[in-house]
């Protein structure tokens, strides 16, 4: 176990993987010679040549569909994306294409690509470079959509999704990347579609995944001194989404807020509300709750885009309000 | 005006006793509203209304035999309710347009307490009654004995005044329960029925029960033999549909699946709760549903859907000590199974005196159904199923 970061553990992972499986290549944006924007690509042109670490132009369409040829005779590419709002300019290649063709081609062929692209706001980079769309690709059959919160999850999710035989929308967050956490050395791989429960609690589920999750740890951590006992469910991957474990969550607690950086109208928060009404309904002492981000575009201006952004304060409070809602008392 | 009329709660109903009005004349009703209790053959029934309105007239007193299709209480219609008739409209219209908000997880906890919701007060948002007022209303039940027990004391001093007593018999007025069950015997007894009896060893199958117990101790799952024999009846009913019939009149009813009734013995009769399905459920959800519904029968709480639609019947009398028997078919079943007390036994093994476990089966069959030789292949297999416990569940 080293304590590593969220960056390093992405990078630790591509790099296990080109060792092991000379299939797989890196394509993308600056990844080569500039070792990728946010440095996750750091020493792998050195070490794996431009051959397996190419370097594109800035079109995106044209990359991801290349990728996507690549991956239907044998190969195992990565992308990087250099952030997720750039990712719509290839939607037609990822939506119609990479989800579509095992199916359309009657299993002929498998699209083993990895989409790499970190999104999230924050960051002060405006409203267009801020962005969480993760609901636009959960909704697509076809897709996986994977989400880790740890350095950890990271390593464990990046490896499962290279080795995967459908196409993974990875989803990184900007503001994890220099967050740090164990991860176990040597191959570490986890199932992609199982949530893990991140904290135990008895009194309130909340249910989250990327960044939010480090939000929900700090929340139930400065709760349970009060005598407040939250549990965490960090869903980790958004398609396949593990109902299971979310509703067995809120069968114990009886109560559940869905946290999520994304807007609130159709978003993940809504799937989780109608799972649990299918799965835990006769388990709800109250309606499930909801917090995620102003429905706006993320202001530029940094107070303004602190408080459009979900956080702790805002995850307190609807908590406490829940408890209120359910005559809670310790 | 609306009449509420005796309605049918069950197949075999024909009058119903109206135990307990729960509302009074002049009461406001809503739709849907439970506003009297009905002893049935089987069950403790409520009644709820299908109209809304004023209750206006109860046609009859508490304890009052009814038969089906017969009025019991009339129902003004809230546009009908003129000037003193005792309820002022306004309060009418707010009392049929109030709903008790009841958290779904509140509403199950006072389900399965047996407590209407509306008899609760709630403090979450807007009066909605959750889980805290349901524990709280559950937990001043139980400091409440005091107050229910003077009356069910004198329970059966009232019963033995009402009875006529001479010097040496006193009469026991019938429950519709007792009738039902005395006219269906005796249909059952134009059945020619013939009985055929196995031993099984069943040291096999306590081992194998005891091992599940044993596995699945921490889950709480907890099998019986009865759950063992519910599903091994199950089984053996899929490769012998034969036996899985019923007499009807002109025709045999072959069913396609096996719904096993467990004879449950009330304090005054018997019912026969239903596992729907057996063959295709777990043990442990046997198990669950067993006990649930045993429950339920004890406390007179089962629906006309639980008891009814078997289509072959258990009777176990084994923990009365009782060591084989003959059991009455159930009508229209083709066959019942009686099931004995487990016995040690001597027995010789190539010259060696050793001990085994038995059981006593005795299959009695309607012979209009099933002939010998068709019933005989059921119970051989069933013992090998029993004496071979893997096969219940393979």
């Amino acid at each position: 176990m080293t304590v590593t970061t969220y960056r390093q553990a992405l990078n630790d992972a591509l790099r296990a993987e080109l060792s092991r499986d000379e299939n797989v290549i890196l394509i993308g944006e600056e990844i080569g010679i500039f070792e990728g924007s946010y440095k996750i690509t750091a020493g792998l042109l050195t070490e794996f040549g431009a051959e397996r670490v190419r370097d594109t132009p800035i079109a995106e369409e044209g990359f991801v569909g290349a990728a996507i040829g690549a991956a239907m005779l044998g190969m195992r590419p990565v992308v990087e994306i250099m952030t997720l709002n750039f990712s719509l300019i290839a939607i037609d290649q990822i939506v119609n294409h990479a989800a579509k063709i095992y199916g359309m081609f009657g299993g002929q062929t498998a699209v083993p690509l990895v989409i790499r692209m970190p999104g999230g706001g924050g960051q002060q980079l405006a409203a267009t470079h801020s962005q969480n769309l993760e609901v636009w690709y959960a909704h697509i059959p076809g897709l996986k959509v994977v989400a880790p919160s740890s350095p950890a999850d990271a390593k464990a999710l990046l490896t499962a999704a290279i080795r995967d035989d459908d196409p993974v929308i990875f989803l990184e967050n900007l503001a994890l990347y220099n967050t740090k956490g164990d991860v176990p050395d040597g191959e570490h791989i986890a199932e992609i579609g199982r949530a893990a429960v991140v904290k135990e609690g008895t009194d309130v589920s909340v249910i989250t995944y990327s960044r939010a999750t480090t939000v929900a740890l700090e929340v139930a951590r400065q709760l349970e001194e009060e005598g407040i006992s939250v549990e965490v469910v960090d869903l980790r991957s958004l398609r396949p989404l593990d109902r299971e474990t979310v509703c067995a969550s809120v069968r114990k607690t009886s109560r559940a807020v869905v946290l999520e950086d994304d807007w609130l109208s159709y978003g993940i928060g809504a799937e989780i509300s109608a799972t649990l009404m299918e799965g835990a309904f006769d388990y709800l002492d109250a309606p499930v709750r909801r917090v995620a981000a102003a429905e706006i575009p993320l202001p530029y201006a940094k107070p303004l885009e602190l408080a459009a952004l979900p956080n702790a304060h805002d995850l307190i409070r609807v908590i406490r309000e829940i408890l209120t809602a359910t005559s809670f008392t310790r | 005006m609306p009449e509420v009329i005796m309605p049918r709660l069950s197949d075999t109903m024909e009058e119903g006793v109206l135990s307990r009005w729960l509302k009074n004349e002049g009461d406001t009703v809503r739709e849907g509203d439970v506003i009297a209790e009905i002893d049935t053959d089987k069950a403790t029934m409520d009644l709820e209304v299908f109209d809304g309105g004023v209750l206006e007239k109860l046609l009859v007193p508490e304890g009052t035999t009814v038969p089906i299709g017969k009025p019991i209480a009339i129902i003004s219609s809230g546009a009908e309710t003129g000037p003193g008739s005792g309820t002022p409209p306004e309060t009418g219209a707010a009392t049929t347009t109030r709903r008790t908000l009841t958290s779904p997880l509140a509403r199950r906890i006072a389900v399965e307490h047996g407590l209407d919701p509306a008899d609760i007060t709630g403090t979450g948002p807007g009066g909605r009654i959750v889980r805290a007022d349901v524990e709280a209303a559950v937990t001043a039940q139980e400091h409440k004995p005091s107050l229910i027990d003077p009356p069910d004391a004198t329970v059966p001093a009232a019963t033995a005044e009402s009875g006529k007593t001479d010097q040496d018999t006193v009469e026991i007025p019938l429950t519709t329960m007792r009738k039902v069950m005395a006219a269906r015997l005796a249909d059952s007894a134009s059945a020619p029925h013939f009985f055929l009896t196995n031993v099984v060893e069943v040291d096999r199958l306590f081992a194998f029960r005891a091992e599940v117990n044993e596995r699945f101790a921490e889950s709480g799952i907890k099998v019986s033999v009865t759950d063992l024999l519910v599903r091994a009846c199950a089984r053996t009913l899929e490769d012998h549909p034969k036996v899985n019939s019923s007499w009807a009149g002109d025709k045999i009813l072959q069913y396609r699946h096996a719904h096993i009734g467990v004879a449950v013995a009330l304090d005054d009769g018997l019912i026969v709760p239903v596992v729907r399905d057996a063959a295709t459920k777990g043990l442990e959800v046997i198990a669950a549903e067993t006990r649930a519904l045993a429950e339920r029968a004890r406390n007179n709480k089962l629906t006309p859907a639980e008891f009814s639609g078997g289509t072959f019947t258990l009777s176990n009398l084994g923990m009365f000590g009782i060591d084989n028997f003959t059991a009455v078919i159930n009508p229209p079943e083709a066959a019942i199974l009686a099931v004995g007390n487990t016995t040690e036994e001597p027995y010789l093994k190539d010259g060696q005196l050793l001990s085994r476990r038995v059981l006593k089966i005795t299959l009695t069959a309607d012979h209009r159904v099933l002939d010998g030789a068709v019933a005989a292949a059921f119970l051989r297999d069933l013992k090998r199923m029993l004496e071979e416990p893997l096969r219940i569940i393979i």
